[in-house]
């Protein structure tokens, strides 16, 4: 889709499907998820280094030629995920940051207040912010006003594979942005990120449903072929939604029997 | 004199200097990155920042997530 280009910040990215790493249960998965999603940008955490931990994440994105992306999450105060970012960017050498800022570890939903707090004061060190944000409308255009460069509201809470609980108010969402709306987490199957693009979302990011598949290289090829339906569902215009069936053949001409 | 590392304590000679301790823990330091009481620590200044009694040292890098 060469005549639809995905950009973000001005970077083109080739594929509208974003891939979060964690849950896979070797680097040999996320290396053959990687391939099978032919995604072009993942993200990463940041945590301790543990010197009896074998490979590295960042060699396998390397040789697949894959965007790192680094999240804050767990994070759960603005403070934390700016020295977070500011690590990211040291250890990483990207200025780009998915901003994650949890209100608790049974729901994980962002925290509205210490996410704009963060989002501010990151925009403000040159950061380019993707937060990670609830499906609310307002909240998404303040974090669009504070600066960020993308916006990613949830489908439903991270890992439950719920969906998008609220279709209508990410098509508010996008409705009104002006940068691009990632769908960022909730997917459970391909159908849920159809939805997301169709919707009119610029790109899915997802993890769980790949990396917690029973197959995940299998379902993450699903997820690419998903994205790509959905976007061009999206752009092909689909029909008005109808009360009555409205025949497709001709109702002229019929015989009389 | 005594330090914390990654949350351990940890005995090192006075005089030790962020690298060095880093160099320590791990073969590599590409893609790392690291904090000294809390404040981030550019990778420039690893080989002169040298470290003082009772400082705390986190020592981070990318691992899946997301």
């Amino acid at each position: 889709m060469t005549d639809d280009p995905f950009l973000i910040d001005g970077v083109e990215l080739t594929s509208r499907l974003i891939l979060g790493t964690g849950g896979a249960p070797s680097l040999q998965v996320v290396d053959e998820v990687l391939a099978a999603s032919r995604t072009a940008m993942c993200t990463v955490a940041m945590r301790r280094v543990d010197p009896r931990r074998n490979g590295s994440i960042l060699d396998v994105l390397d040789r697949r030629g894959v965007r790192i992306l680094p999240n804050t999450a767990g994070c759960r105060t603005a403070r934390e995920a700016v020295q977070t970012a500011q690590l990211a960017r040291e250890a990483l050498e990207t200025d780009w940051v998915k901003l994650e800022v949890i209100a608790d570890e049974h729901t994980l939903l962002p925290d509205p207040v210490e996410l704009i707090d963060a989002a501010q004061t990151l925009v403000g060190h040159g950061f380019r912010v993707l937060p990670y944000t609830n499906d609310d409308p307002v909240l998404a255009r303040r974090l669009q006003q504070a600066g960020c460069v993308a916006v990613m509201p949830l489908g439903s809470p991270i890992g439950t594979g719920l969906g998008i609980a609220n279709p209508h108010n990410i098509e508010l969402i996008v409705g009104e942005a002006t940068v691009p709306v990632i769908l960022d987490a909730g997917i459970g199957t391909a159908s849920d990120a159809a939805l997301a693009m169709e919707l009119g979302c610029a790109g899915v990011l997802l993890a769980s449903s790949v990396t917690r598949a029973q197959d995940p290289a299998a379902m993450a090829a699903a997820m690419a072929y998903a994205v790509d339906a959905g976007r061009l569902a999206r752009r092909a215009g689909r029909i008005p939604k109808r009360f009555h069936a409205q025949a497709s053949s001709p109702t002229e001409g019929m015989a009389v029997l | 004199m005594t330090i914390t590392l990654n949350g351990a304590k940890c005995v090192v000679d006075d005089g030790t200097t962020l690298e060095h301790l880093l160099l320590s823990v791990t073969e590599s330091l590409t893609g790392s990155a690291a904090a000294v009481d809390g404040e981030v620590v550019p990778r420039k200044t690893w080989p002169r920042v040298v470290l003082r009694e009772g400082q705390a040292v986190e020592l981070l890098t990318a691992v899946q997530g997301g």
